[in-house]
């Protein structure tokens, strides 16, 4: 096991990150119930999507007091590599891992298409060459409108920390945010679900650059294995 | 005792849900109201005395748990049960 795909009660996006990191870009994952330790030959963190304690008080608020969180605060303060998707993003700005925070949608909808986004050129691994200027992944959040106060923005901007950026935005994000990571390059949280947007029978394969991106030094070391099917 | 905390969203952060409640206020003809925010309470019991040392474990509960300081700003009422 590389990558421990977090668990919470209401998380429902951890099946389809381990197929996605597992069985499609054949990196041993596993996933970790969360009063479980992270266990020690983690490489990589996956927090999925869901519902997490059901979005009681806020989405996120109370899987961040979760047992495992203290073992994934100690993870990504050594530089660990950690992704949070959708509800995940929501877990690591609740966490204060990621600045910001995610509220109700302005449309008061809740947002579920396939959503065009704008590539940033944020660092060596999340960039335009990489994966092209505009790619569009599966959304579907009622809270997906990323806040932050106008030094945080200005901070986000000037030091490349967007990621992707929502081409017509859905949720009424400020600056237009999808995705952002931390000033250190080792957190990160999007929005938008990278693990649906894998395999033939999805909208598009447009996921599988950006979890190679993020997975990267694990993906190069381990040669893909052909899922069995 | 009873503790009340009363959460709400910062004054700058946008409130969707507070705005559509505007709207509906509106369109029954409450055109006189303005500013509508929805926010939250939260009450339990604690046992013991109203003291400094209460108060600071409550603001410790409230920043961080009860409400995210990034969005949301709280008080709280303690009422002798």
């Amino acid at each position: 096991m590389k990558v421990a795909i977090l668990q919470f009660p209401g998380s429902n996006c951890d099946w389809d990150a381990e197929h996605a990191v597992a069985d499609v870009l054949g990196v041993p994952a596993s996933r970790i119930w969360h009063k479980s330790p992270l266990p020690a030959e983690t490489e990589a963190v996956i927090v999925p999507g869901g519902f997490s304690f059901g979005d009681y008080l806020r989405c996120g608020a109370i899987a961040r007091f979760s047992p495992i969180m203290k073992d994934l605060r100690e993870f990504a303060g050594k530089g660990g590599p950690v992704l949070g998707i959708c509800n995940g993003f929501q877990i690591l700005c609740e966490a204060g891992l990621l600045p910001g925070a995610l509220v109700r949608n302005d449309c008061l909808e809740f947002r579920c298409l396939t959503q065009p986004l704008l590539v940033e050129d944020s660092n060596e691994r999340f960039n335009r060459e990489r994966l092209g200027s505009s790619i569009a992944l599966p959304i579907a959040h009622g809270e997906g409108n990323y806040r932050a106060d106008e030094t945080v923005l200005a901070d986000l901007e000037a030091n490349d920390q967007i990621l992707f950026r929502y081409q017509g935005n859905p949720n009424g994000s400020a600056n237009d945010v999808a995705g952002i990571r931390n000033s250190r390059g080792n957190v990160y949280g999007m929005m938008p679900h990278p693990e649906r947007a894998v395999e033939p029978y999805h909208p598009n394969r447009d996921g599988l650059p950006v979890l190679e991106a993020f997975l990267e030094p694990l993906v190069s070391k381990d040669p893909v294995e052909v899922a069995s099917s | 005792m009873k503790v009340t905390v009363f959460v709400s969203p910062k004054a700058t952060v946008l409130d969707p849900q507070g705005a559509a409640v505007e709207q509906a206020m509106k369109s029954l003809g409450h055109q006189d109201f303005a500013g509508v925010r929805v926010g939250k309470t939260v009450t339990f019991e604690v046992t013991g005395e109203d003291t400094p040392e209460l108060r600071e474990k409550l603001d410790q509960l409230c920043d961080g748990l009860l409400s995210n300081p990034v969005i949301e700003d709280y008080r709280f009422e303690i009422e002798p049960g």
